[in-house]
């Protein structure tokens, strides 16, 4: 039975060893492992851990970018029947202390200098850590720490010691099975300290072979991944499902030449964050924005067909001749030219999750012609709760649920699910699984909402952040963000309204787009904190947010959440600040109370207010920033009821 | 820090140089010596002979007076091309890069001594055309992925910025696999990031490679991080010679910096 990953690598490197399992491009380019070279890398290298004393149940660190020596430790660990533990790898060293800590790693792979540093530094703190192998050796050469060792040098021993005795491996192999842990995967933590989550095989291979087979993965399709690997998000889609379905993933260059890379493999089946698709939609804006006046009238005229119609002929629904001619003279000139510079020429299937998407963010991908579908799930689900169907893709929610799920809500309107894909515990925290996990195993997930009238999930926001204004009218921070976002100029956005009067918001300006935008008018800035607090950009702002409150004014329920005031922050907001998660989250609560004063001058009606904050550089140092930021009043729109009414 | 190759025996010496245009005397008697995997700092305020020495180091100036031995043999009738061969490489002060050609190929001009084939095989692309490129296409990209510049691999020079620019050229001088790498102000205009940036990949290359590098610089505090020995020039004389630590606090370097009143 294939109820492990192992037993499903090797399954995959006797019926289809050549054809390739991952892809890396190094010395510019693309080198292939074929599943026969992956399953042999995993055999020699989980011989090379079992002789360095890697025993069934213990964990295994793994700290790096998407490399194909991360995922062959990965399934090494797991051969043996130990516990890798991906981890951030952006994470700064004091962020790895606990989960190094919580789960006792006594292994860890590190990809490079950068990662050993932070292992090392974190050392100390963690006795039970002996063993740091690294991947790239540059810059080692004179560590003389006695836990460090090559992968090479270990590679090389365990290919030995397999040679010896091949018999060892396939017996470990044999001796797992479904129930066993497959992988701990740490949460970003919005609240509080990470947990790690405990996810079985079953879990992980289950949940990615129902999707695989309602979607028609197959061996023949390609993946680009370029997310972190400790994120379940890239995880499932880079190993888990891979090893179900057989397909090829690809790993980028470097973290800058991840468009390049793309453009070159054209994965067919996608995943990204939604602010993945925003930053690429503010670069073509921002190029647009600078071509020719005839491009640029081919680009503005024929998006407006596509926003038109995309849509429904990408769905198959009936469409006049006339339009499918202009879109089919469209996909000539603009779209398909487009797909193909963002690397999106070949996609089948893309998704997005993590956070809810801007709705005009996701029709413009959809009316391209991107199969782009909304996704909905969690760590602690194994990913696949919710997954719009091909035919029936509707913005504003992430579609039912996939076979196998079951959804129920508490009174509060708080999403629980049930799901073979659920996790085991959260570890060494019996107390958090509790509060998760009901006896019932209704996972509960703190997210707040309902299902529509044709049966498909629609998220509002977190359950615990969803409040109300004083006059009672519904206050769903996100959804807001969400809307002011999609403004190329906007960056990040945060509300305030919770038992308040009304809404006033923190802005984040896009710096590529709005430096643009300042060049073209001649304005002068010196940098981001000059710029920010420009009056033009200002004005440029409240124009934004002067249009999302026009557009909440069609929203009955919501029409009295209108952004009244505004300030735009100082500086940018940052995970290494905590303001942001690692994937890039706000944190409310957190930016509430770090800036309470801004907060206060919100509501108390003064024009400017003055602020010193504290910077953390990335090397670890701090620096103070001072600044005044002025705050600027937008027009509300009475809402669309009471206008008719009037 | 030690490295993997230890400063080892003499790789150049200098002696009694004298250069000078006309009735300009650029370098007055000026003698020092370099020794293999060093990194040797000339340095001296603007005008004091510094880009004229490393000109003499690499043929393009000859001295009217004095020897100059590399690897034993005395310098004569030496040229850049002859240089180039003899293993010294250079970058300059004002970037000499293709503008218009990518990254990729401004570095593979730096193999262009390595090429055996000839013009023919390189224009039909066969024979030994084809198996050199793709040789000297794996050293180069090893040195791209060495001084981290992948993501403007295939980026015209001329739209990169200053200090991307010094490192392409800095690639382009190692591409040559040179012993001794003449560095003419690699710092010169950049600002702190791109200067440390900078220190690291030098010391990196001397580290990894085991490249000598001598390199020009008026920013004191710079070569005095990243140098085992520095000379100190002034009005085309050598002022001082020694570990960064004694001409710190050479009183005629001092002086030379920050001037001296004339009573």
């Amino acid at each position: 039975m294939l109820d492990t990953f192992p037993k499903l690598l090797m399954h995959h490197a006797g019926v289809r060893g050549e054809r390739p399992a991952i892809r890396e491009k190094d010395l510019g380019i693309w080198q292939t492992w074929t599943w026969h070279e992956f399953a042999d890398e995993a055999r020699f290298l989980a011989c090379g851990l079992a002789e360095a004393g890697l025993t069934r149940g213990s964990h295994f660190a793994l700290v790096g970018a998407n490399r194909p020596r991360i995922y062959a430790a990965m399934a090494a660990a797991q051969c043996l029947g130990a516990i890798p533990v991906p981890l951030y790898q952006d994470a700064v060293a004091a962020e790895m202390a606990f989960p190094l800590r919580n789960a006792e790693v006594g292994y860890a792979l590190a990809e490079d200098q950068e990662q050993v540093d932070k292992l090392l530094e974190v050392l100390p703190q963690c006795p039970a850590l002996k063993h740091i192998y690294y991947d790239d050796p540059r810059g080692l050469r004179h560590y003389a720490q006695p836990e460090l060792e090559s992968y090479e040098a270990l590679l090389a021993r365990g290919r030995e010691s397999y040679r010896r005795d091949p018999a060892f491996l396939e017996s470990e192999i044999a001796k797992g099975n479904g129930t066993d842990t497959a992988a701990l995967f740490f949460t970003s933590g919005t609240t509080g300290t990470p947990k790690g989550v405990v996810l079985t095989n079953t879990n992980l291979i289950e949940r990615s072979r129902v999707v695989a087979d309602w979607e028609h993965i197959t061996d023949r399709d390609v993946v680009l991944a370029f997310m972190p690997p400790a994120w379940i998000g890239q995880n499932i889609f880079s190993y888990a499902q891979p090893l179900v379905a057989g397909y090829c993933i690809c790993c980028p260059e470097s973290a800058e030449t991840v468009t390049t890379d793309m453009r070159e493999i054209g994965p067919t089946y996608y995943f990204a964050p939604p602010r993945v698709f925003e930053a690429l939609l503010t670069q073509v804006s921002v190029r647009m924005d600078d071509a020719a006046t005839p491009k640029k009238w081919l680009y503005h005229y024929f998006m407006g067909v596509a926003r038109r119609v995309g849509e429904r002929i990408m769905e198959g629904k009936p469409v006049g001749f006339l339009a499918r001619l202009q879109y089919a003279l469209g996909d000539l000139f603009v779209y398909g030219p487009l797909r193909n510079v963002l690397g999106m020429g070949r996609i089948r299937i893309a998704y997005t999750g993590g956070e809810a998407i801007g709705p005009d963010l996701f029709v413009f991908y959809r009316s391209l012609g991107v199969n782009l579908k909304q996704l909905y799930g969690s760590t602690e689900t194994s990913v696949f709760v919710c997954i719009q169907p091909n035919d029936k893709v509707k913005p504003d929610t992430v579609g039912p649920a996939v076979p196998g799920v079951e959804l129920k809500f508490t009174r509060e309107r708080e999403l629980l699910i049930r799901s073979p894909g659920l996790f085991k515990e959260y570890y060494k925290n019996p107390q958090a699984t509790l509060e998760a996990k009901d006896a019932e195993g209704w996972f509960h997930t703190g997210d707040a909402g309902y299902i529509d009238a044709d049966g498909h999930l629609k998220i509002i926001d977190r359950a615990k952040d969803v409040g109300a204004l004083t006059d009672g009218t519904l206050f769903a921070p996100k959804y807001l963000e969400n809307k002011l976002k999609f403004f190329p100029y906007i960056k990040e956005a945060v509300c305030f309204g919770d038992r308040r009067d009304k809404v006033c918001a923190f802005i984040n300006i896009d710096m590529e787009a709005v430096a643009n935008w300042a060049e073209k008018r001649n304005l002068a800035y010196s940098g981001y904190v000059d710029l920010a607090s420009h009056d033009a950009v200002s004005a440029l702002v409240r124009e934004c947010v002067e249009k999302v409150n026009a557009d909440l004014a069609q929203e009955a329920e919501i029409a009295n959440s209108q952004v009244h005031r505004f300030l735009i922050l100082h500086k940018e907001l940052d995970a290494d600040d905590e303001e942001l998660t690692r994937t890039r989250k706000v944190r409310r609560r957190f930016i509430g109370e770090k800036y309470a004063p801004l907060v206060a001058a919100l509501y108390d009606g003064s024009h400017s207010v003055h602020i010193e904050a504290q910077v953390r550089y990335e090397d670890g140092r701090t620096g103070k920033i001072s600044a005044d930021l002025r705050i600027a009043e937008a027009r509300s729109f009475p809402p669309a009821a009471a206008r008719r009414a009037a | 820090m030690e490295r993997s190759q230890p400063v080892g025996e003499l790789l150049l010496s200098v002696e009694d140089v004298s250069l000078a245009f006309g009735g300009v005397k650029a370098l007055n008697g000026v003698s020092f010596d370099v020794h293999s995997h060093e990194v040797r700092a000339i340095i001296g305020p603007n005008g004091a002979g510094k880009s004229s020495m490393l000109n003499v180091l690499n043929g393009v100036y000859h001295p009217q007076q004095g020897t100059i031995r590399f690897r034993g043999e005395e310098f004569r009738d030496m040229d850049s091309h002859h240089a180039a061969e003899l293993g010294i490489a250079r970058t300059f002060q004002n970037i000499a890069l293709f503008k218009g050609m990518t990254v990729l190929d401004n570095v593979m001009t730096g193999r262009n001594l390595k090429m055996r084939c000839n013009f023919l095989e390189q224009a039909l692309w066969i024979g030994r055309a084809r198996r050199e490129e793709i040789e000297h296409r794996r050293a180069v990209e090893q040195i791209i992925d060495f001084l981290e510049i992948q993501h403007v691999r295939k980026t015209p020079v001329g739209r990169l910025p200053y200090g991307l620019q010094k490192r392409v050229e800095l690639a382009r001088a190692l591409a040559a696999e040179p012993v001794m790498l003449l560095l003419d102000e690699p710092m010169a205009g950049m600002n702190l990031e791109e200067k440390q940036d900078m220190c690291r990949f030098i010391l990196d290359v001397n580290d990894h490679y085991g490249t000598t590098i001598v390199l020009i610089e008026h920013d004191m505090g710079v070569v005095m991080d990243i140098s085992d020995r520095v000379v100190v020039l002034d009005y085309g004389r050598k002022i001082a010679d020694g570990t960064p630590e004694t001409v710190r606090n050479d009183q005629k370097v001092i002086d030379a910096y920050l001037g001296v009143a004339h009573a």
